[in-house]
């Protein structure tokens, strides 16, 4: 793999996240060994919105590695408060940090900054843009439940918001998974997401309801529907609850379906899910370290 | 005579462009792009809707005392494909050249998502690729595909 910046998963071939998916599972499988690896190193975190997860996931990354972070901590303590540009923050933290991640309101905000440093910059989520190790998480954890081959997916929810959508199912156009969008009408994919899957050559299978494909899901990925997008509460319950599932909604499912949902989760998959066989979101979670890790350390030992 | 005069100016021009060509009815939007609303007094004469024997009905715009940029050029090219550009210089024609539809236009519309960042403060330019039907923000990958003359930046 031989990127300056991971920006969008867009960017990657399928080589390229088989390599990193193959790292990520040789350090999940030997952790030890790469205790000391970036002994020394330090990950510059900028996080211009709160996202305790992602943040948590790549300090422990970092730290797992041997290195250690410098946090830019809250926007409202620091100088981009008193309005000075992107670019010039990250031309400033630069100089602190062997490597930074980004997350920012804005889309295109990681393009835009790495444009201006020289050391790697891992985009942590741009707005309703890009979030490439979300991304990559997915993937492994698809490919360690489901594998690759064949691959029959189901996305359900919102479609037309959901950056994490958005960039699973272009990512999934490298391995030729049948995928099947399922949501309301109002929530389809928006017309950027189709165009790059059709120019992917990729087929988008929309269904309203879950049950018209169901059966023949390997994996089914589940995501919140959130209130905000309707007019008023009681449209949102109506439409919001058809795209719940609980233990009796995956009866009709295959006996080794994949349940994955990128997290936090309010009501849309029953808490009766979390103790069967289907439940994957728990591991998926805490495969962001090993996959954070894998593509750390393959951006720092790139840029050496 | 006077009126020898007025034919003189509308069919000719000193120093300037004459754009032939321009896809029937887009004339109008072919100024704004230029940015020419009549108000810096340099005469502007446009005829549209003429019949042409490659498009069927064309527009013709020229414009005295103003030679295009390049970036005016490549967002002509994308209203206009088949424009062709004619540099007049002391009442000849000096270049002349077609448009080309180009891989990217940079600094000459504005990205429609409020909440990219190239509509920010920050320094750089906003940067559309051109794909199949439109152009495509680089930053958001926000796509344009109607109305280009509306996403002019503002001088
Ligand atoms: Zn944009």
């Amino acid at each position: 793999m031989r990127h300056d910046h991971i920006i969008s998963a867009k960017q990657l071939s399928r080589a390229d996240i088989e390599a990193v998916l193959d790292h990520a599972a040789d350090i999940a499988a030997d952790p030890e060994a790469y205790a000391e690896r970036h002994a020394g190193t330090l990950l510059g975190l900028l996080f211009f919105e709160p996202s305790t997860r992602t943040k948590m996931s790549f300090t422990t990354a970092m730290k797992r590695l041997g290195g250690d972070i410098v946090d830019m901590g809250s926007v409202e303590s620091s100088s981009v408060k008193k309005g000075e540009s992107l670019a010039d923050t990250v031309r400033v933290v630069e100089g602190y940090a062997d490597a930074l991640v980004l997350r920012h309101p804005m889309e295109g905000s990681s393009k835009m900054a790495s444009e201006f440093v020289d050391v790697p910059l891992v985009n942590a989520g741009d707005g309703a843009g890009q979030h490439p190790t979300q991304t990559l998480l997915d993937l492994y954890t698809i490919r360690e439940n489901a594998g690759f081959d064949d691959l029959s997916i189901g996305i359900m929810g919102d479609l037309k918001y959901g950056r994490t959508v958005h960039s699973l199912a272009h990512a999934l156009t490298n391995v030729d998974a049948h995928q099947h969008f399922i949501s309301p009408e109002s929530l389809q994919l928006p017309r950027s997401v189709r165009y790059d899957l059709h120019q992917e050559g990729a087929e988008v299978r929309e269904h309203t309801e879950l049950d018209e494909v169901l059966p023949e899901l390997d994996v089914l990925y589940v995501t919140r529907i959130q209130r905000e997008r309707f007019p008023d509460e009681s449209e949102y319950r109506e439409v919001a609850g058809q795209y719940q599932i609980d233990s009796e909604t995956l009866a009709a499912a295959k006996d080794d379906l994949t349940v994955m949902h990128p997290l936090p989760r309010v009501d849309e998959i029953a808490h009766d899910i979390d103790d069967t066989e289907y439940a994957t979101y728990f591991e998926q979670a805490h495969n962001g370290v090993p996959v954070r890790m894998a593509l750390l350390d393959m951006l720092l030992e790139a840029n050496e | 005579m006077t009126d020898d005069d007025q034919q003189l100016r509308v069919s000719k021009i000193r120093n300037g462009t004459v754009i032939d060509h321009i896809t029937g009815g887009q004339a109008l939007n072919v100024l704004a792009i230029l940015g020419i609303d009549g108000t810096s007094g340099d005469s502007v004469s446009v005829a549209m809707n003429m019949p042409s024997d490659r498009l069927g009905k064309k527009d013709i715009v020229k414009v005295e005392g103003k030679e295009l940029s390049q970036n005016e050029v490549d967002v002509l090219s994308l209203i206009a494909p088949a424009a062709s550009i004619n540099i007049v210089r002391d009442f000849e024609v000096v270049e002349k050249a077609r448009v080309e539809r180009p891989s990217m236009v940079e600094g000459v519309l504005e990205c429609p998502n409020h909440n990219c960042i190239s509509t920010e403060d920050e320094p750089v330019k906003s940067r559309f690729a051109v794909v199949d039907d439109g152009v495509r923000c680089e930053y958001c990958e926000t796509i344009i595909r109607d109305n280009l003359p509306a996403h002019i930046l503002a001088e």
